[in-house]
């Protein structure tokens, strides 16, 4: 079973060329009627015995089973405990549940959004330009990996609080941010901002500056440079970094738990809505609402799937020009 | 270009994202008013009636269309959220202390618990124990929470208001059987020591003990005790304690907030309403003690009569129990942080 978490091309490339080494039946050509005996010899040989392997392999399937299958399956299970119909009535016919979908659905692509726009730029910038603070800048785009969510959102209530930094004036202004929809979507913004980055910065890399200094030669101007020889070359990387910065940004509860003021019908996410549905023993629900969230994730696994294989393509068939 | 397609997307969704800001400043009609109730954990339901009740009744007497926000969770993290700028209208947690929290910080005035009724207490309740079906550890008072092999389920003192109730009562039901303070620290510290899982609020906890099935009793409201067992549909059981304390959930308008909303009005006919006898039955209909006599008497078959001493048995006041036992450095860190 190959489990890829989103290595950068580079390496996924190594990886494949080591294995083609460990592997050693590749290098027999299968055509040679003497092949399948040798390479079966060569294969028990570096095998441990049978019930080792089955043992292992079972444990390994077990494992998965009951952490992950079982699980997932359980949320759709418990979603149609009481038939397609009230899974339906539960999803939309509660206002506040409504709300709640809809509130993700706005936060999440804004989120994205606003990390695209912002991970593209540092991506760029990291990856094309030799300045001071270039290793600083690298260490805080990797901080809200290593930040809690929750200490995240406490932060933002220090500073946008009123007894923060910013809230008197804020208040004074009458601008809301804390407890509302704009905190919401910085919070989220926050947790989910090294995911753009990270996958642009090593892509970038990878890269080089050559074909972006061929179009200036030729008199591009930075906007065409970006447009039309630079986002063309990352488009898959960056398609992916967006689909893995939008699925946490819909899942995201810590930090939004904190700065959300927990306003029922007003700023409950999807996440909120589920814990709380479930606290108000109202099981079938809250499983109806989360069944939404997984199915959205698993969508998001699907693509993640596609896409990876694309990076990796065009990856190579931009080497294979070269 | 191939990569055209790619680009319109990328302006798509920036435009999207950018157009679909709601915008947040409502002004509607100046026949609808909105309030925000930032409550604790296990009201839940009994604000869902009260605010359905309210409306109607707002509707036919001064005209006016309102809508109820709700906002639930742990009684002092509600206060804390209240403190850092959520909007509350009204205010009704489960702690004096919680309450007058906001007034430290200028957001009620002095004396704010003496401007309703029976001093800003719609209604009463208490702590009691759930135990397992047929009460299999055989609890029956405090005394057998502290017996071996027993479990105890009971929320986080220092963030929800059961969590502080449940530690004050049995404090409280060592000092009333004439104990010392020092035996009943020792009563608690021994208390804590059963205590499997400390949720942040009193829901965490009933799902902790009803649903994950953890432990052998469970501290909790009164109300929510009936509620829970409602819920298991037969595998728990209530369990009175001889005595218990006297938990007293104020309500409050804050001042700071519907001044400046110019809500005041709608606020204060929203307290008021807890008051009248729709409102009061309500109350009891949810397993609160309603504070009016003539609705408690009339519901006396629900709750079973129960000793229900005052703070003042467990020493001073709300506001000064909260220093000593919870604060920063307070008897329950010394309790907890011995016991690790």
């Amino acid at each position: 079973m190959e489990t890829r978490f989103a290595p950068p091309p580079k390496k996924e490339r190594a990886m494949a060329a080591s294995g083609a080494t460990l592997e050693s039946p590749k290098p027999v050509d299968p055509a040679a009627p003497n092949a399948p005996a040798a390479v079966g010899k060569l294969r028990r040989g570096q095998q441990d015995p049978t019930w080792v392997r089955t043992t292992l392999i079972l444990l390994a399937v077990a494992f998965m089973g009951i952490l992950v299958v079982l699980p997932v399956v359980n949320v759709f299970v418990q979603a149609f405990a009481n038939g397609p119909e009230a899974y339906w009535r539960y999803l939309t016919q509660d206002p506040e549940t409504r709300h709640a979908v809809m509130l993700t659905l706005f936060i999440a692509p804004a989120a994205v959004a606003m990390n695209t726009v912002f991970g593209v730029a540092a991506a760029w910038a990291i990856a094309r330009f030799e300045f001071r603070g270039r290793t600083l800048l690298i260490t805080l785009i990797d901080l809200p990996f290593s930040v809690s969510p929750v200490v995240a959102g406490l932060a933002f209530v220090l500073w946008f609080g009123m007894q923060g930094f910013l809230g008197p004036q804020l208040r004074e202004w009458d601008i809301k941010i804390l407890f509302s929809w704009p905190a919401i979507l910085l919070a989220t913004s926050f947790v989910t901002f090294p995911f753009v980055a990270r996958e642009l910065i090593p892509l970038l890399e990878e890269i080089g500056p050559d074909e972006e200094l061929a179009a200036v030669t030729l008199g591009a101007k930075p906007w065409q440079i970006f447009w039309y020889v630079t986002l063309p070359n990352i488009k898959w990387g960056l398609l992916y970094g967006i689909i893995l910065c939008n699925a946490r940004a819909m899942g995201e509860f810590g930090a939004v738990y904190v700065v959300s003021g927990r306003i029922a019908g007003q700023t409950d996410t999807m996440p909120l809505r589920i814990d709380k549905l479930f606290q108000e023993y109202n099981s079938p629900a809250s499983f109806a609402v989360a069944s939404v969230l997984t199915l959205l994730a698993l969508v998001t696994l699907a693509v993640k799937t596609y896409l990876e294989r694309k990076v990796i393509e065009s990856a190579e068939t931009k080497k294979e020009a070269v | 270009m191939k990569a055209r397609w790619f680009q319109t997307a990328m302006l798509g969704v920036l435009t999207v994202a950018v157009a679909g800001c709601p915008n947040g400043n409502k002004t509607g009609d100046s026949k609808s008013v909105e309030l925000l109730n930032v409550s604790y954990d296990p009201t839940r339901e009994l604000w869902r009636d009260l605010n359905k009740a309210f409306v109607a009744d707002y509707r036919k007497k001064a005209g006016i269309a309102v809508a109820i926000k709700q906002s639930h969770g742990g009684s002092g993290s509600q206060a804390r959220a209240v403190i850092d700028g959520l909007d509350a209208d009204v205010v009704t947690l489960a702690l004096f202390s919680d309450t007058d929290a906001l007034r430290d910080k200028g957001l009620l005035p002095v004396k704010w618990d003496e401007r309703l009724p029976n001093r800003s207490l719609p209604y009463l309740s208490t702590i009691v124990f759930v135990v397992r079906k047929g009460n299999p550890k055989k609890i029956g008072d405090w005394s057998d929470l502290v017996k071996d092999g027993v479990d105890v389920i009971s929320p986080n003192p220092k963030t929800s208001g059961n969590g502080k109730l449940s530690f004050l009562a049995a404090w409280g039901s060592v000092r009333k059987a004439g104990g010392s303070d020092a035996e009943a620290e020792e009563f608690v510290r021994k208390l804590y020591g059963h205590v499997k899982v400390l949720d942040t609020g009193a829901r965490g906890s009933t799902v902790t003990f009803a649903q994950r099935q953890i432990g052998d009793v469970h501290l909790t409201w009164e109300n929510e005790a009936f509620l829970e067992i409602e819920e298991s549909k037969g595998t728990l059981e209530i369990v009175y304690p001889k005595s218990s304390i006297l938990a007293e959930p104020h309500v409050a308008v804050v001042d700071g907030n519907v001044d400046r909303k110019k809500t005041r009005e709608a606020a204060e006919a929203y307290l008021n309403f807890l008051y009248t006898d729709e409102g009061q039955e309500i109350i009891a209909k949810h397993y609160y003690r309603p504070s009016k006599t003539e609705i408690e008497k009339k519901h006396r078959d629900k709750f079973q009569p129960i000793d229900l001493f005052p703070i003042t048995t467990v020493g001073g006041g709300w506001a000064e129990s909260q220093k000593r036992f919870f604060a920063e450095g307070g008897v329950f860190d010394r309790i907890y942080s011995k016991k690790q």
